[in-house]
Order: structure tokens, then C-alpha cells, then sequence
């Protein structure tokens, strides 16, 4: 994906100890670029997988989700601005 | 995922600052809520948390949580906390909110708190139009408490309460408690909103953060109900449960603005503070200049076997709720545990009544005297409806020459005496109580003087019945010393 000359939008970070895999984010994302895993987590259920690409940054799934932080959404920014804004949160999320 | 691609990218939605960072609740998760996946209140408390976020004042926001599957509100936000009981969200939020005019007080309720049992609380407060915010989560069923049909509950939709599917004619229809409220003058803005798909949902973090604002702004009373899934209740799956929101339960639910005066509203100025402490008394009439100091520590140390269990009856008029009051005053003067009980009742307009007073060394569990240890019996009837009820050993003191065979008990001791004519000896048979009181004193011989003294200063405002009094207590106190030595009134 870093290789793509065209950078999604938006990117997508679940947090795989907090998801419950109700399956509403995927349901809600309007270009459907998030599926449940096969996987269980170890509370034993399907937890929200990105897929990866197609991620617009509309944050629809975040406030879909019933948990606190299981989502997390970022944004593309324009490299020539500062970024810096809750950066160092975001990359402690755990990722899938 | 390298960081290196990561800071191309910019968060934009995440964890609102005004929930904890993780959960007391749970050690091993605790970053997980304990609300069901698919959970419309999990919803509803993001959108909560992140209006509080946006308007910048989670440090003066109280949040006063229900009873429900939503209870542990406390455990989220890291806001003020308060929990009500089942349903008086309202009466706590405004009491809070008018305490501290300059907080944003948000009561949080679900349907079966809000419209059930808590119904008189949520009208009253919309109707007095407190400056609070409800966010009101319909999920038209008792969920925490395992499916029981709520005033929300659709007609036809099961509940262990309805099994055979809600009936009007049965259960009622469901109450539209949104619609009702906006009947009313004082609410500035009610709205009800859905979880049903994206449109509803972003419209529901409109309407919450709206709520709020208002407070903020200093309008009024807001109210904004969420028609929420409740997938494990509703035996759905959470998607499911979503387009049920949608498909069904709106039907009957229309999601609209209800009542929007929020353009009309003028900020009202914040309630004025309460009156201070020390001005209390004053305010309530009760000056306390020229009494005495108090014996609170007069008892140092209380027998804790000291269990003073006293019925006092008579006819109305007789000053048997004052005979208790004096004698309650006075132990807690001493620095007693104490409880006074009056019996209301229609029976006081020239009836009999009675009272209930306790004197105790340790904190006391119930004021109710069941089995008293002494009887003040002001009158036949009184003695004949409580004497059988006197705990062995125990004392009745009867305001008659003699106790009535037909109640004369030989495991009790007896002072029966004509109260009321030595009452008027003494100037007004209306003082019998009072010589009752100081034969009673002489018997239990806990409280000191200057105790009764005192709370006979506090309850008595004339100084000629004051004066009165002290002599019937003085006399009261002789005739029980008398009797003792020539066992003359001794049963
Ligand atoms: C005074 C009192 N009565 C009854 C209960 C039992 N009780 C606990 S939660 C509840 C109903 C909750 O329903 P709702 O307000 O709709 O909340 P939900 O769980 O559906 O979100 C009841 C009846 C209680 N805790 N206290
Ligand atoms: S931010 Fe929008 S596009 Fe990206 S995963 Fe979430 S819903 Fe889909
Ligand atoms: S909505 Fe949240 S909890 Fe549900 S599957 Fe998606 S990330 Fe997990
Ligand atoms: S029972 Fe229903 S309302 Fe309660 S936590 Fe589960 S889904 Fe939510
Ligand atoms: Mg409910």
C-alpha cells in the first residue's frame, strides 16, 4: 500500500481487545472496506478486520460502534502540514 | 504497519477524552464497556462523551446515571458521577443543578426508569423546566432486569411480562412520554431520534450535543430520546436489531422535534444560591438565642444496652406528640441516639393518637416501637389497645386511679395515678403530660436535667407554659418516688 501512488483517504485502526464483532461498522461503512475476522479473539468473538484499501475517512463506523475505542480513524494529511495531533495515541493502538 | 506510514495520516476520530483511559471495573479488560455487542448505549454514551469533548466542559460536567443496563455510567465518564435510585435522575439533577448553577448536569435514564417508575420525576422537572439535559434511551423494554414489558413495550411485542405479545386492552398503548412532555410550557427543546442507520445515527449526535448546548447556553429543560436496539432482549442479531429500530419501532415512535422554543429562549440568569448554613435557623423561625448550651456529651459514654422503647398514647389534644418530641429532645440534648415517630392519622381530630420514641446507646434500626419497655397510657382506650403489647417487666403508666382488671398484667410494673387531676392542681389538666413525663424520667433515670430543660425551651415557646411544665415534670417526678416508697400505685 505505501508503494500505491494513490494513498487512501482514510485509515482504519481497530483495537481487537475491545471489539465484540457486533458486525455494525461493517454494516455502516459505506464503501464496505471492513469485515469481520475468521479468527476469534480471546473473548471468543469475530473482531473487525480493515481490509486494507478503499478507506474514505468518513468515521461512519466510529460512530456506529458501541465501543468506546475499538476505532480509531485517521485521516491522509497534506505532508507539507505539521502532523502531530494525537499521532502518538493513535500508532500505541493495537492494530490487526 | 510501519510508523513510517502512519504519520502520513492524521486521527480524526477516536477515544472522546471525557471517557476514563480504562475501566475500575474489570481488570482483565479494561478497556472494554460491559454492555452487549451491538448495544445501543454504547452508542449513546459516545456521543455523550464527545459532546462533552466538543463543548470543551467535561471539568464542570455531572452526569447522574440510572438504574438499568446503563448504571455504571461512573465507570466510563470521566466527568462528575452521581447514581440516583430506579428513575429519580431528574429530582437528583435538578437538586444538583440548582446546588451548583455554574455545572452541566445531564441525567442519563432508559425507559423502563424514565417512563415507569420514575414518570412523576421526569414530567415534574420538565414542567418546572429545570436547566438540565436528559438523554432518554428508549429501548421500549426492562432489559437489565431480563425483558419485562415497559410502558415503551410496542403492542404485539413479547416481554416475559406479556408473553402472548402486549394488548391494549390489557397493558394499555405504549406511552409516548416525548410527545406528552412537549405539552408542556416550560421544556425548550425535545427531540426524539434513532440508532435505525447512519443518517438517524448522525442526527442522534446532533440532537444529544444540541441538548447540551442548551444547558450551556443557559435555556432550559432538554430532552432528547433515542429509540436504541437492545439485541439480547430483542433476540436479534446487532444488525438486525438495528433495522428493527428502523423498520418497527419508529412506526409507532415517529423520530421528530417534538418542541424547539431553543430560538424564543432567553438565557435565564443562573438560580440564585441557597440561603447559608447559619442562616437557616433563622429563616425557619428558630432562634436560638437565650438557650442553653447543649449536653451533647452529658452522657459520655451511653450504656449500649441503654434501649428505651416508649409508646405514649391518649386523646388528641392531651399532648402526647409533645410528650414524645420533649423526650426525644432531650435525648439527643444527652447525646443519645434518639427517634420520635408520630402516629397520624385521622384518628388524632379528637380520636386517639400515639407515638413512638426511642432512646438508644447504639444507632437505631427501626423508630417503630413494637413492644415498648414503658406505655404512657393517657386513656382507658389507650391502655386497653397497647397494654397487652408492654415487654415483660417493662412499666405502664396510666392516667387512671386504677388499672382495669381486664388489664392487669402481673409481669409489668404499674404507676397508675389521676395525671390529669394533679395536672390541675397545678393549674391546667392539660399539663398531665408533662407529670407523666417526670414520673417516666424518675423511672428511666438516663437523661439529666438540664437536658429536658433545654428541649423544653426549644419545643415550648411560651414561658408560661414553660414554667408550667417544669413544675408538672418536678411533680411527675415526686409522685413515682412516693409511690416507690409507699408501693401505694404499684400493680
Ligand atoms: C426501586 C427499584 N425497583 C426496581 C428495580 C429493578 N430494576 C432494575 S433495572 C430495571 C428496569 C430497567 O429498565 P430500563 O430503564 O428500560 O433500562 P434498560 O436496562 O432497558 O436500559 C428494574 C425494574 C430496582 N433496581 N429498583
Ligand atoms: S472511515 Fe468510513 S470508509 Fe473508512 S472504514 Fe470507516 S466507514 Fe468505512
Ligand atoms: S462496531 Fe465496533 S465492536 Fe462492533 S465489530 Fe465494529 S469495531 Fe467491533
Ligand atoms: S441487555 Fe440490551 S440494553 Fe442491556 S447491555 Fe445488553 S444489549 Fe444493552
Ligand atoms: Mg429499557
Amino acid at each position: 500500500m505505501m508503494d500505491e501512488a494513490k494513498r487512501d483517504r482514510g485509515l482504519l485502526r481497530i483495537d481487537t481487545d475491545e471489539c465484540k464483532g457486533c458486525g455494525l461498522c461493517v454494516e455502516a461503512c459505506p464503501p464496505k472496506v471492513i469485515r469481520l475476522s475468521d479468527r476469534l479473539n480471546h473473548s471468543g468473538y469475530r473482531t473487525a478486520i480493515y481490509a486494507g484499501k478503499g478507506c474514505s475517512g468518513c468515521g461512519i463506523c466510529f460512530m456506529a460502534c458501541p465501543e468506546p475505542g475499538a476505532i480509531t480513524v485517521m485521516r491522509l494529511t497534506n505532508r507539507k502540514s505539521d502532523v502531530s495531533t494525537g499521532l502518538e495515541g493513535a500508532t500505541q493502538c493495537a492494530g490487526n | 504497519m510501519s510508523s513510517e506510514m502512519v504519520s502520513e495520516y492524521t486521527v480524526v476520530h477516536e477515544k472522546a477524552k471525557s471517557f476514563y483511559e480504562s475501566y475500575d471495573r474489570k481488570e482483565e479488560l479494561p478497556h472494554q464497556t460491559h454492555f452487549c455487542p451491538g448495544c445501543g448505549h454504547g452508542i449513546v454514551h459516545k456521543m455523550l462523551a464527545q459532546a462533552i469533548d466538543e463543548l470543551g466542559i467535561q471539568d464542570k460536567t455531572i452526569l447522574v446515571g440510572p438504574i438499568g443496563c446503563s448504571v455504571f455510567t461512573y465507570y466510563y465518564f470521566d466527568v462528575g458521577n452521581v447514581s440516583a435510585a430506579h428513575g429519580r435522575a431528574p429530582a437528583v439533577a435538578t437538586a444538583m443543578k440548582r446546588s451548583r448553577p455554574e455545572s452541566i448536569v445531564i441525567g442519563y435514564q432508559g425507559d423502563g426508569d424514565l417512563s415507569a417508575i420514575g414518570s412523576a420525576e421526569i414530567l415534574h422537572a420538565a414542567n418546572r423546566g429545570e436547566h438540565i439535559t436528559v438523554i432518554f434511551v428508549n429501548n421500549g423494554i426492562y432489559s437489565m432486569t431480563g425483558g419485562q414489558a415497559a410502558p415503551t413495550t410496542l403492542l404485539g411485542q413479547k416481554s416475559t411480562t406479556t408473553p402472548g405479545g402486549r394488548s391494549a386492552a390489557t397493558e394499555g398503548y405504549p406511552l409516548h412520554v416525548s410527545e406528552l412532555l412537549a405539552t408542556l410550557q416550560a421544556p425548550v427543546y425535545i427531540e426524539r431520534v434513532g440508532l435505525g442507520d447512519n443518517k438517524q445515527i448522525a442526527q442522534a449526535k446532533r440532537a444529544i450535543k444540541r441538548a447540551v448546548e442548551n444547558q450551556v447556553r443557559g435555556l432550559g429543560f432538554s430532552l432528547v430520546e433515542v429509540l436504541s436496539p437492545c439485541p439480547t432482549i430483542w433476540k436479534m442479531p446487532p444488525v438486525e436489531a438495528q433495522h428493527w429500530v428502523n423498520d418497527v419501532m419508529e412506526k409507532t415512535f415517529p423520530l421528530a422535534v417534538l418542541c424547539d422554543r431553543t430560538k424564543e429562549a432567553v438565557p435565564r440568569p443562573l438560580a440564585a444560591a441557597g440561603p447559608a448554613l447559619e442562616d437557616i435557623p433563622h429563616l425557619l423561625g428558630v432562634h436560638e438565642e437565650g438557650l442553653p448550651e447543649g449536653n451533647s456529651a452529658a452522657i459520655k459514654r451511653p450504656a449500649e444496652d441503654l434501649d428505651l422503647r416508649v409508646r405514649v398514647a391518649g386523646f388528641g389534644g392531651q399532648g402526647v406528640l409533645l410528650l414524645g418530641e420533649v423526650l426525644a429532645e432531650a435525648g439527643l440534648d444527652a447525646g443519645l441516639e434518639v427517634s420520635w415517630l408520630p402516629s397520624y392519622g385521622p384518628e388524632i381530630r379528637s380520636g386517639t393518637s400515639n407515638c413512638h420514641v426511642r432512646l438508644a446507646g447504639r444507632p437505631i434500626d427501626s423508630p417503630l416501637v413494637v413492644e415498648p419497655n414503658v406505655l404512657l397510657a393517657m386513656n382507658e382506650p389507650s391502655l386497653r389497645k397497647f397494654y397487652a403489647s408492654v415487654h415483660p417487666d417493662g412499666w405502664i403508666l396510666y392516667n387512671g386511679e386504677t388499672i382495669p382488671e381486664e388489664c392487669n398484667r402481673k409481669d409489668v410494673h404499674v404507676l397508675a395515678c389521676q395525671f390529669s387531676q394533679v395536672a390541675d392542681e397545678l393549674g391546667d389538666p392539660r399539663v398531665a403530660n408533662m407529670v407523666m413525663l417526670g414520673a417516666l424520667l424518675e423511672i428511666a433515670a438516663v437523661l439529666p436535667e438540664a437536658s429536658i430543660d433545654a428541649a423544653l425551651l426549644r419545643l415550648v415557646k411560651n414561658q408560661r407554659w414553660v414554667q408550667l411544665d417544669e413544675r408538672a415534670l418536678a411533680r411527675g417526678r415526686e409522685l413515682y418516688k412516693e409511690a416507690e416508697v409507699s408501693h401505694a400505685c404499684r400493680g
